[in-house]
């Protein structure tokens, strides 16, 4: 070791270390403080929409882990399919987001919401109630480019100071 | 007051630990000061436990503990009500008398050294007439305690730390004293409240270079990061308190955090006119002064990082004895020969010394092997 710069680098690290104290803190302090996430966030807590479906259970077929279950009868009066059952077990969900993109009427959607820590696990099964939209579960932007474009911008990765201006 | 009469000298100096004006007697001023300097120390250790982990993590562009109290102010107190109900573990074959009792022989010397602290004028416990020699004396005895700790462990990390810190201390105690003799010569007294009268000019301006030395050697005295070999644990998993829990691993956090503010009081009193300065109570400006002397050495922990053992014992051996020894020399030279000399004529020539020596020791030393830019 040699004193090459006669001390200086020492000087303008120091200087540095310096700046850093004005510095914003990169900590987000969570249970107050939340990142918005990317618009297009494939959370499992999936959306479902009742009006939209017609229970042609596309999204069961599409879904690699088998977590998808639909039962239907066939309704006379409406003349259109009658969803008895649709349930789907998350514990399973791997987030492929394949079941959405198949939607042939955009009645499925991922979740926007990411907190999904339950006590048990039998209430990772998601049934129809459970799955439709409400304040808390928003769908996500996830192959739905309209609901996307209505969504803040996400501060997770980028330079949060910038997003805000 | 004669010299030769030694029980009469010993008389003068009790007489001479009263401030003027005090009203009760010898074993009041005693007590009281006792109980100060005691809750002075642990306060103190706390503002700076929470201080250096909240300025670290701005440092770090993190914002440190904060779920405690206000501010994060409790977590020291969290801290220590954790640490007390560990399990207290023993090695089954350490020595255990030894490691019982390291960390009283480490503590105890550091708690001693605040008797000499003048927090005002003629506020300390005893205005020893030695005052920073005996700062000196009783700062090596401490390194006892962490080789005890390192012995008793039986654990060969823990021996390894405490041999580095031995080695460490007595190389490092050199240039220190020498930095300090410096001061003591332009003083002209090596008690510590005459030392702060004397100082109408903070010393750190006529001893530029003997604060930069004695501030380097300080931080190695007390194992601050560009110097905590020791207990560095990517090596030394924690060095020589790697078989302590409980209260005794306190005992030794205490020590590390008691060593950092007995050495910013130090540094106060030599270098930056301790209780001296203007408008405010001089209480209050000696804690300015310990707190701004404690934030430069946990600036330097957060930038520098640790060096090697063959560039430690280098760079205290090759740079800081010869450069110590120079200083000192320079100084008796100004002193001996301008004594009435202007300050500033005096300031501006120690910094261009300053200057030129760093520059020179830069060109022609080698601190050991590797190559670093600094």
């Amino acid at each position: 070791m040699r004193f090459e710069r006669y001390g200086i680098g020492i000087a303008k690290g120091m200087a540095l270390t310096f700046k850093h104290l004005f510095r914003r803190p990169i900590t987000t302090q969570y249970p107050e403080e939340r990142l918005v996430t990317s618009r297009r966030i494939r959370g499992n807590e999936l959306v479902w929409d009742r009006e939209k479906c017609t229970g042609c259970a596309t999204c069961a077929k599409s879904c690699p882990q088998g977590a998808i279950q639909i039962v239907t009868s066939v309704s006379t009066e409406e003349n259109k399919y009658e969803v008895e059952k649709f349930e789907v077990d998350t514990g399973y969900c791997i987030f492929c987001g394949l079941c959405v993109e198949s939607c042939p009427y955009e009645a499925l959607f991922m979740g926007y919401a990411y907190e999904r820590a339950r006590y048990r696990r039998g209430e990772l099964i998601l049934v129809k109630e459970g799955l439709l939209a409400s304040d808390e579960r928003k769908p996500s932007g996830y192959a739905r480019p309209k609901i996307e474009a209505a969504l803040p911008q996400q501060t997770l990765l980028l330079d949060r100071d910038k997003v805000r201006k | 007051m004669s010299i030769f009469n030694p029980s009469l000298n010993l008389f003068n100096c009790y007489l001479e630990a009263l401030p003027p004006d005090w009203p009760g007697g010898f074993w009041l001023h005693w007590g009281l000061f006792v109980v100060i300097i005691l809750a002075f120390v642990m306060v103190m250790i706390m503002g700076f436990i929470w201080f250096e982990r909240r300025g670290l993590g701005r440092f770090q562009v993190r914002l440190g503990p904060n779920r405690t109290g206000p501010f994060g102010l409790l977590q020291p107190v969290a801290d220590a009500i954790k640490i007390l109900i560990k399990e207290d573990i023993i090695p089954a074959k350490g020595d255990k008398w030894v490691h019982w009792l390291a960390p009283v022989v480490a503590f105890v010397p550091v708690l001693m050294i605040f008797a000499v602290v003048p927090f005002q004028d003629g506020a300390l416990l005893a205005d020893l007439n030695i005052g920073i020699l005996y700062v000196v004396a009783l700062s090596s005895i401490s390194v006892v305690g962490i080789f005890m700790a390192g012995w008793g462990s039986n654990n060969k990390f823990s021996l390894i730390g405490a041999m580095r810190t031995v080695a460490q201390a007595v190389s490092y105690e050199i240039p220190l004293v020498l930095a300090i003799i410096g001061v003591v010569l332009i003083a002209g007294s090596l008690s510590m409240n005459e030392i702060v009268k004397a100082q109408s000019i903070p010393f750190i301006l006529l001893q530029p270079l003997g604060f930069l030395i004695f501030f380097m050697a300080a931080c190695a005295e007390i194992n601050r990061t560009p110097f905590d070999l020791l207990e560095a644990e990517s090596e030394l998993v924690a060095g020589y308190h790697t078989e302590y829990s409980g209260m005794k691993f306190a005992l030794f956090y205490l020590v590390e955090y008691a060593e950092v503010l007995a050495v910013s009081a130090i540094i106060t009193t030599l270098f930056l006119g301790g209780w001296r300065g203007p408008v405010l109570p001089p209480f209050l400006w000696f804690l300015i002064k310990v707190f701004a002397v404690f934030f430069l050495i946990f600036w330097v922990r957060s930038t520098i990082p640790r060096i090697r053992v063959d560039q430690l014992m280098a760079f205290a051996w090759k740079c800081l004895l010869p450069l110590a020894l120079l200083n000192l020399f320079i100084t008796a030279i100004e002193v001996v020969v301008w004594p009435e000399a202007l300050p500033w004529t005096i300031i501006f020539l120690n910094l261009a010394i300053m200057a030129v020596l760093i520059v020179l020791w830069s060109k022609f030393f080698r601190l050991g092997g590797g190559r670093v830019e600094v």
